[in-house]
C-alpha cells in the first residue's frame, strides 16, 4: 500500500510548486500540475477503496518519520489506511480532482489562478493528513491545516472586505472548537498516557466508570474526554452554536464552497467521531449530547434554509443541516449510517454547489435567486445536474425498490434514530426532511421555472451594458452580493414578481433585460455529469457495504464501531416509520410546488402574516447579533479598558511613572539630561552597584 | 573539541570585533560586524555538531580561578544553554543585515553595541559561575539601553528610563539573594548550587528575589509595561534581539536557578506563576487586539506567549519544560521575524500605524507570503515551531491544573483574532493609498534575512526532534531534582470499572455525580 504516500504528498508538492512559482510559468503550468497531481491521487485512491469493498485489503500503517517525542508522548508522522480512511480517500480525492477541473472554467478570468490552485491542493494535502492520521496530534495537524486552507480560500478575493471578515470569522470560530479539541487531547493523554488512536481505542472500554477531576469538579472520565473532543468536532462541522462561520464562508469562490464547505472539511467532525467511535461508545452522556446537538442543528439550519434568497446560502444551511443528520446518526450509535451519509452527501452536495456555481457563472455572478427564473431551457446540463442533486438530497425513492443517494443514506439515519429509541431525533429528522425538500425545491423552482426575472439583477444589467463576457471576476466580486436581505426591509420572501432593486419594469423585455445566459464550458460540465452519476447511484450501490447488517461489519472491519444489533433493529421498525421520511419529502415538494409555481403570492403573504417568525428565520435566529453583543464587542472594550485603565492608568502610573517623588526625580533627571543621556546614568549606577558588591564579595 | 576553548573563542570574536569596529568607517564596520557574527554562527554550528547528546551534563567546560577572589572564569553548557546560544548566534547576523541600510547614524558604535550584546548573551548562557552570570546578565542590558536610547524613536528617553527602572529593582533583589546563597552554600559554582538543598523557609525568600528579576525580564504581567515602549522605540534590529534573545533570559533564569535550586519554593508558589500567567494570556491578548501600532501589537503578543513559557516551566513535568523551551526558541525566531516584517514596511513608509497600510498582497506578494508564514507560526499552526512548544507546554500544564490549561489555551483563540486582524489590515484589502502603492516588494537582502528564519520555523515544526534531543537528558536531570516537590494534579483519574457501567444506549447514566 505504498501508493498512500503518493496520494498524500503529491498534492503537497503540487501546491508548493504552484504557490511558490507564482506566475513564473503563467497560469497553465500550475493548473496542469495541480490538477494532474489530484488526478493521480484520485486514480490511486479508488483501487484502495475497491480493495476494501472486495475484502482483499487489510488495514495498515505506513510510517513516515518521528514528529515529536517528549517522555511517554510519542508522536509520529504516519499514514493509516483502513476502510474508514479509504472511504474518505475516495471522497476527498475525487471531489478535489473534479473541483480542480471545474475551476479551470470557473476561475478562467481570474489573474491569481496559480495561487487559487495552490490553495486547493494544499487543502487536499491537509485533509488527507487528517483522514490518514494514526494519532490525535497528526489529526490536529490536518485539522488546522484544512482550517488554514479554508481561511485562505474564503479570503481568496482579498480586496473584498466581506471576504476578509468571513475568513477571519471562520478561523476564529474554528479555534473555539479547537480549544475543546486541544483540551480533549491533553485529557486523553493524561488518562491513557498515549495519543495513538488504536491504543486509545483499545484502552477506552476499560476506563468506563472512572472519574476525573476537571475544573474543580469530578466527572465521569470518558464523558469529559468525549465532550471536549466533540466541541472540536462542533467547530469544524458547524454545529449549532459554532455554525456561524459556515454561511459567511460562502464569500469564497464557489468551487471552494463545494470542496471545503460541503464535501470534505466540514465533515471532518463526523469523521473524527466515527474514528473514535469505540471511545464515544463508553459514554452514554456524551452520546446523548451528540444526538441532541445533531438533531437540533439539523432542524435549526433547515428552518433558516427555507427563507434565504442567496442561492449559495441556501445550500450552505442545507449543508449545516445535513451535518446535523450525520451527527445524530453517530449519537444514536449508527456510525455506519453517518459515514454513509457523509459519503453520498459529498457527491450530491458538491454537485449542488458546482451546479449553483454554473448558474452563477451563467448569470454573471448574480447570486440572488429572486433575479433568476426560467433558466431551465437556457442551461440544460446545469439544470439536469441540479435536478439529480435535488432528487438525491431530498431522498426521492420507492419503498423496497431503491432511489437516489439520499433516499438510502438519510432515511437510514432517520430509521436508526427510531430503532435506537431516540424519538426526539427521529422527529427532528423527519421534520428536517420536510424542510429540506421544501427549500431544495424552492431553489429549483425559483431558479429554473417561472418567468425570467434577470433584469432586476445589477450584475446582469452591467453585463448587458458592457457587452457581457468582458468582466473580470475581480470587478464582479468587489460588490458583495446584494442579497443582504437583513438590511432590506422591503425584501420579502423571494416571491412572485420581482419587486426589489432594479429599473422600471417597462425596461424589461419580458424580464430578461435583453440578457442571454450561456451554458458553462465543458470543463465545468464534466464534473457536474460525473457527480450526477454519484448522486444517482452511490446510495443504491454502496448501502450493502456501509449499513446493511449482514455485510457492513465485514467492510468496516472494526475501523469504526459497527453496531450490528442496531442495524438489525433498523430493519425491523414499523412501516409507517420507514415511510415517514418519504412522506415528509413529498409534503415538502408539494408545498414548494404550490407556493412557487401555482400560487406565487403565497410566500409574500406568509411572510407578512407571520412577520416575527419570518424575520427570526431571515436573520438566522439572531446568532450573529447575539455573538457580536456578548463576545466581539466586550473583547474590544475589555482590550481598551485593560490597555488604558490597566497598563497606562494603573501599572505605569503607580509603577515606573511612580509616586510623586519618583516622577519629580524622573522629570528632573530628564530635564537635566535633555541631551538624551539618561541611559548612561542608569547603567553607570548599575555598574557601580555591581562593582561595589563584587568587590565586597571577593574581598 | 579536546582542550579547544570554543566558548571563550565565541566570546572573544565579537568582543574583539566590537573594539575594532569603533575605529572603522561605516562601511567597514558593517562588513566586519557581519563577518564576526557569521564566524560566531559557524562556531555555533561546530558547537552543536560536537555536542555529545546524552553525554556529560556539562560540556565544553572551561575553568580558570585566575580571575580574582572567589570569582572564577567558569564556562560550560548543557543542552538548554546550547539551544539558547544557537538562537543568539543565529539571529545576530540577521540583525546586522537588518540594520544594513536602516541605520546611517553612528554606524561603528551601533555595530559595536550589537557585537557587545552578542558577547554578553553568549556569556550569560555559558557562565557557570554565579557572579560571572550576574555580570553578563545585567550588563547585557547596557548595549540595549544604548541601542534604544541612541538609535531609537522619538520617545526613546522615556522608554529607556522605564526599561531601566524595572530592571534595576529586580537586579538588586537578585544580587542580594545571590550574596546570601554563596555565603550559605560556600560556592559560586552554578552546577554545585543546583544540587545544594537550601533550607525550605529560606527558599521562599530567595525564590521571590530571583522572581523579581526574572519576571521583569520575561516579562510577566503586571511588570510587562516596559516591553511595548521599548519595542516601539527600538530600531528594528533592536526589537529582533530584544524579543528574540533578551526575553529568553527570564525563562532561562527560572530554568537554571529557581527550579533546581529552590524546588520546594517553586512548588509552593505555583499558584502565583499560574495566576499571573493566566491573567497575562487573556489580558495582554485583549490589549493586543486593540492596538493600532504594529510593534506594540507584537510586543503585547510576546507577553502572552511568554506566559505559556512560565506555566510550562512550572508544570513540573517533561512536556511542560520541553514545551517551554520550544516556545522560547520558536518565539525567538517568530517574533524576531515579525519585527523584521514590520521593519521592512517601516523602512518604506516610516510609520507603524496599521491603518496606513492595506492591500500589500497586491504589490508585495513575496512579503505577503513571508508575513503569512510568520503570522501562522505565531498563532501556533501545526507544522510550525510554536505549535510544538505550545502543545507540549499546555499539555504539561493540564496535568497540574485544568483551570490554568483552559485559561491559557484560550490564547489560541485570542492569538488568532489579533494576528489575523493585523494581517488583514496590513496585507489584505484593496490597495488604495498612493504611497503604499509605490512600495516595492522585498529586496534580495530582505529575502536573505527572512528565508533562513522561515526555514528553521518549518524545520522546528516538522522535525522538532533535532531540538528536543539535546535537552532531553537535562530535562531528566532537572525532573529528578524537583521530583520531591512535584505538585499533585487536579485530574487524578480513578481506575475504570467497565463491568459496573452498562453499555451506551441502554439508559446508562454516566455523567457527573
Amino acid at each position: 500500500m505504498t501508493s498512500i504516500q503518493f496520494i498524500v504528498f503529491l498534492p503537497l508538492l503540487a501546491a508548493a510548486f504552484a504557490g511558490l512559482s507564482n506566475r513564473a510559468f503563467g497560469t497553465l503550468v500550475p493548473k496542469v500540475v495541480t490538477t494532474g497531481a489530484l488526478f493521480i491521487a484520485c486514480a490511486l485512491s479508488w483501487p484502495i477503496f475497491i480493495g476494501f469493498l472486495t475484502g482483499s485489503n487489510e488495514a495498515g500503517v505506513a510510517p513516515v518519520f518521528t514528529w515529536m517525542q517528549s517522555g511517554t508522548l510519542d508522536v509520529s508522522w504516519a499514514l493509516r489506511v483502513d476502510a474508514l480512511t479509504a472511504v474518505m480517500l475516495v471522497v476527498v480525492t475525487s471531489v478535489s480532482f473534479l473541483v480542480h477541473l471545474y475551476s479551470w472554467g470557473y476561475m478562467s478570468e481570474d489573474p491569481d489562478q496559480p495561487r487559487f490552485f495552490a490553495y486547493l491542493s494544499l487543502f487536499t494535502f491537509a485533509m488527507l493528513m487528517l483522514v490518514t492520521a494514526n494519532n490525535l496530534i497528526q489529526m490536529f495537524f490536518g485539522w488546522e491545516g484544512v482550517g488554514l486552507a479554508s481561511y485562505l480560500l474564503i479570503g481568496f478575493w482579498f480586496r473584498k472586505p466581506s471576504a476578509n471578515a468571513a475568513a477571519i470569522k471562520a478561523f476564529v470560530v474554528n479555534r473555539v472548537g479547537d480549544l475543546g479539541f486541544m483540551l480533549g487531547i491533553f485529557g486523553t493523554y493524561l488518562v491513557f498516557n498515549t495519543v495513538s488512536i488504536p491504543e486509545i481505542l483499545a484502552a477506552a472500554p476499560g476506563m468506563a466508570g472512572s472519574t476525573i477531576g476537571f475544573l474543580g469538579g469530578r466527572f465521569d472520565t470518558m464523558t469529559v474526554l468525549c465532550l471536549l473532543l466533540f466541541v472540536g468536532a462542533m467547530g469544524k462541522s458547524a454545529q449549532l452554536g459554532l455554525h456561524t462561520w459556515l454561511p459567511d464562508a460562502m464569500e469564497g469562490p464557489t468551487p471552494v464552497s463545494a470542496l471545503i464547505h460541503a464535501a470534505t472539511m466540514v465533515t471532518a467532525g463526523v469523521f473524527m467521531v466515527c474514528r473514535l467511535s469505540p471511545m464515544f461508545e463508553t459514554s452514554a452522556t456524551a452520546m446523548t449530547v451528540i444526538t441532541v446537538v445533531g438533531a437540533a442543528t439539523c432542524f435549526f439550519a433547515a428552518t433558516i434554509g427555507t427563507v434565504q434568497t442567496d442561492i449559495k446560502r441556501v445550500i450552505a444551511y442545507s449543508t449545516c443541516s445535513q451535518l446535523g443528520y450525520m451527527f445524530f446518526a453517530a449519537g444514536v450509535g449508527a456510525y455506519g449510517a453517518a459515514m454513509f451519509h457523509l459519503f453520498t452527501h459529498a457527491f450530491f452536495k458538491a454537485l449542488l454547489f458546482l451546479g449553483a456555481g454554473s448558474v452563477i457563472h451563467s448569470m454573471h455572478h448574480e447570486q440572488d435567486m429572486r433575479c433568476y427564473g426560467g433558466l431551465r431551457k437556457h442551461i440544460p446540463v446545469t439544470f439536469w445536474g441540479m435536478m439529480a442533486g435535488t432528487l438525491a438530497i431530498t431522498g426521492v425513492g420507492i419503498y423496497e425498490v431503491g432511489g437516489f443517494a439520499g433516499y438510502h443514506s438519510k432515511d437510514a439515519i432517520i430509521e436508526s434514530a427510531f430503532a435506537a429509541g431516540s424519538g426526539g431525533a427521529f422527529w427532528a429528522g423527519v421534520i428536517a426532511a420536510l424542510l429540506t425538500s421544501f427549500y431544495s425545491w424552492r431553489l429549483m423552482f425559483l431558479t429554473f421555472w417561472g418567468k425570467p426575472r434577470w433584469a432586476t439583477s445589477e450584475h446582469v444589467q452591467h453585463a448587458v451594458h458592457d457587452g457581457h463576457g468582458h468582466h473580470g471576476h475581480e470587478d464582479a466580486h468587489v460588490e458583495p452580493g446584494h442579497g443582504d436581505v437583513a438590511d432590506n426591509p422591503r425584501a420579502e420572501d423571494a416571491g412572485s414578481e420581482p419587486h426589489v432593486h432594479g429599473p422600471g419594469e417597462e425596461d424589461m423585455h419580458e424580464g430578461t433585460g435583453g440578457y442571454h445566459p450561456h451554458e458553462s464550458p465543458i470543463v465545468m460540465l464534466i464534473p457536474l455529469i460525473v457527480l450526477s452519476m454519484g448522486a444517482v447511484f452511490t446510495g443504491y450501490f454502496f448501502h450493502p457495504f456501509f449499513i446493511d447488517p449482514e455485510s457492513a461489519g465485514a467492510f468496516w472491519k472494526g475501523s469504526l464501531f459497527f453496531n450490528e444489533h442496531l442495524a438489525h433493529a433498523t430493519h425491523e421498525i414499523p412501516t409507517w416509520a420507514k415511510l415517514s421520511a418519504t412522506v415528509a419529502m413529498l409534503l415538502g415538494l408539494v408545498t414548494a410546488w404550490y407556493a412557487y409555481i401555482v400560487n406565487k403570492e403565497l410566500p409574500a403573504k406568509f411572510a407578512d402574516h407571520f412577520r416575527l417568525l419570518y424575520r427570526f428565520l431571515l436573520n438566522k435566529w439572531y446568532f450573529d447579533e447575539l455573538y457580536h453583543f456578548i463576545f466581539v464587542r466586550p473583547a474590544f472594550a475589555l482590550g481598551r479598558l485593560f490597555w488604558k485603565a490597566g497598563d497606562e492608568g494603573t501599572i505605569d502610573r503607580f509603577g515606573p511613572n511612580g509616586s510623586a517623588a519618583v516622577v519629580s526625580f524622573g522629570s528632573r533627571l530628564t530635564g537635566r539630561l535633555q541631551s538624551g543621556y539618561l541611559y548612561s546614568y542608569a547603567f553607570v549606577m548599575l555598574i557601580g552597584l555591581t562593582a561595589a558588591i563584587t568587590w565586597a564579595v571577593t574581598r | 573539541m579536546n582542550g579547544f576553548p570554543i566558548l571563550s573563542v565565541m566570546l572573544l570574536v565579537p568582543a574583539v570585533a566590537a573594539v575594532v569596529c569603533l575605529f572603522l568607517d561605516a562601511k567597514s564596520a558593517r562588513w566586519l560586524a557581519l563577518a564576526a557574527t557569521l564566524v560566531d554562527l559557524a562556531l555555533g554550528i561546530v558547537l552543536w555538531a560536537s555536542f555529545d547528546i546524552g553525554g556529560a551534563q556539562w560540556q565544553f567546560v572551561e575553568h580558570s580561578d585566575a580571575l580574582f577572589g572567589s570569582f572564577s572564569w567558569a564556562l560550560g553548557i548543557d543542552g538548554f544553554a546550547l539551544l539558547l546560544i544557537m538562537l543568539s548566534v543565529f539571529l545576530m547576523p540577521i540583525c546586522i543585515g537588518a540594520s544594513w541600510e536602516a541605520v546611517q547614524q553612528r554606524v561603528p558604535e551601533y555595530m559595536a553595541a550589537f557585537l557587545l550584546t552578542e558577547v554578553l548573551m553568549i556569556g550569560t548562557f555559558a557562565a557557570q559561575d554565579l557572579f560571572l552570570f550576574y555580570v553578563f546578565f545585567e550588563a547585557g542590558l547596557i548595549p540595549m539601553y544604548l541601542i534604544i536610547g541612541i538609535w531609537g524613536g522619538v520617545n526613546r528617553i522615556y522608554a529607556s528610563y522605564k526599561f531601566f527602572l524595572y530592571t534595576l529593582l529586580g537586579s538588586v533583589l537578585m544580587l542580594i539573594a545571590m550574596l546570601w546563597m554563596t555565603q550559605q552554600a560556600g560556592t559560586t559554582y552554578i552546577p554545585d548550587l543546583m544540587n545544594h538543598d537550601f533550607p525550605v523557609h529560606a527558599q521562599t525568600w530567595l525564590w521571590l528575589a530571583f522572581f523579581a528579576s526574572f519576571a521583569v525580564k520575561m516579562p510577566m504581567w503586571p511588570v510587562h509595561t516596559w516591553l511595548p515602549d521599548a519595542h516601539v522605540q527600538a530600531p528594528t534590529a533592536g526589537s529582533v534581539i530584544l524579543a528574540g534573545v533578551l526575553l529568553k533570559l527570564g525563562g532561562y533564569g527560572f530554568l537554571r536557578f529557581s527550579l533546581p535550586m529552590f524546588p520546594e519554593a517553586s512548588s509552593q508558589l505555583i499558584w502565583l506563576i499560574f495566576g499571573l500567567s493566566a491573567v497575562a494570556v487573556i489580558y495582554t491578548s485583549l490589549v493586543a487586539l486593540v492596538q493600532s501600532d504594529m510593534k506594540k501589537l507584537i510586543a503585547y503578543s510576546s507577553v502572552a506567549h511568554m506566559a505559556i513559557v512560565t506555566i510550562g516551566l512550572f508544570a513540573f513535568n517533561r512536556q511542560g519544560i520541553e514545551g517551554a523551551m520550544m516556545i522560547m526558541l520558536g518565539h525567538g525566531l517568530v517574533s524576531g521575524a515579525l519585527f523584521l516584517c514590520v521593519g521592512v514596511i517601516y523602512d518604506r513608509l516610516h510609520t507603524r500605524e496599521i491603518d496606513r497600510y492595506g492591500g500589500l498582497a497586491i504589490n508585495m506578494p513575496r512579503y505577503a507570503v513571508f508575513f503569512l508564514l510568520f503570522t501562522m507560526a505565531s498563532i501556533g499552526l501545526p507544522g510550525t515551531s510554536n505549535f510544538v512548544g505550545e502543545l507540549l507546554a499546555l499539555m504539561g500544564t493540564y496535568q497540574v491544573s485544568t483551570w490554568t490549561a483552559l485559561l491559557c489555551t484560550t490564547g489560541i483563540i485570542l492569538g488568532a483574532a489579533y494576528m489575523l486582524y493585523l494581517y488583514r489590515r496590513v496585507v489584505f484589502g484593496d490597495l488604495t493609498k498612493d504611497d503604499v502603492k509605490a512600495m516595492p516588494d522585498l529586496s534580495m537582502r530582505e529575502i536573505a534575512l527572512l528565508a533562513p528564519i522561515a526555514a528553521v520555523v518549518l524545520w522546528m515544526g516538522v522535525y522538532p526532534e533535532s531540538f528536543l534531543a539535546p535537552m532531553r537528558q537535562d530535562v531528566a536531570i532537572l525532573l529528578e531534582r524537583i521530583d520531591r516537590a512535584q505538585p499533585k494534579g487536579d485530574s487524578m483519574p480513578t481506575a475504570g470499572n467497565p463491568s459496573a457501567v452498562p453499555a451506551a444506549h441502554h439508559g446508562a447514566e454516566g455523567g457527573a455525580h
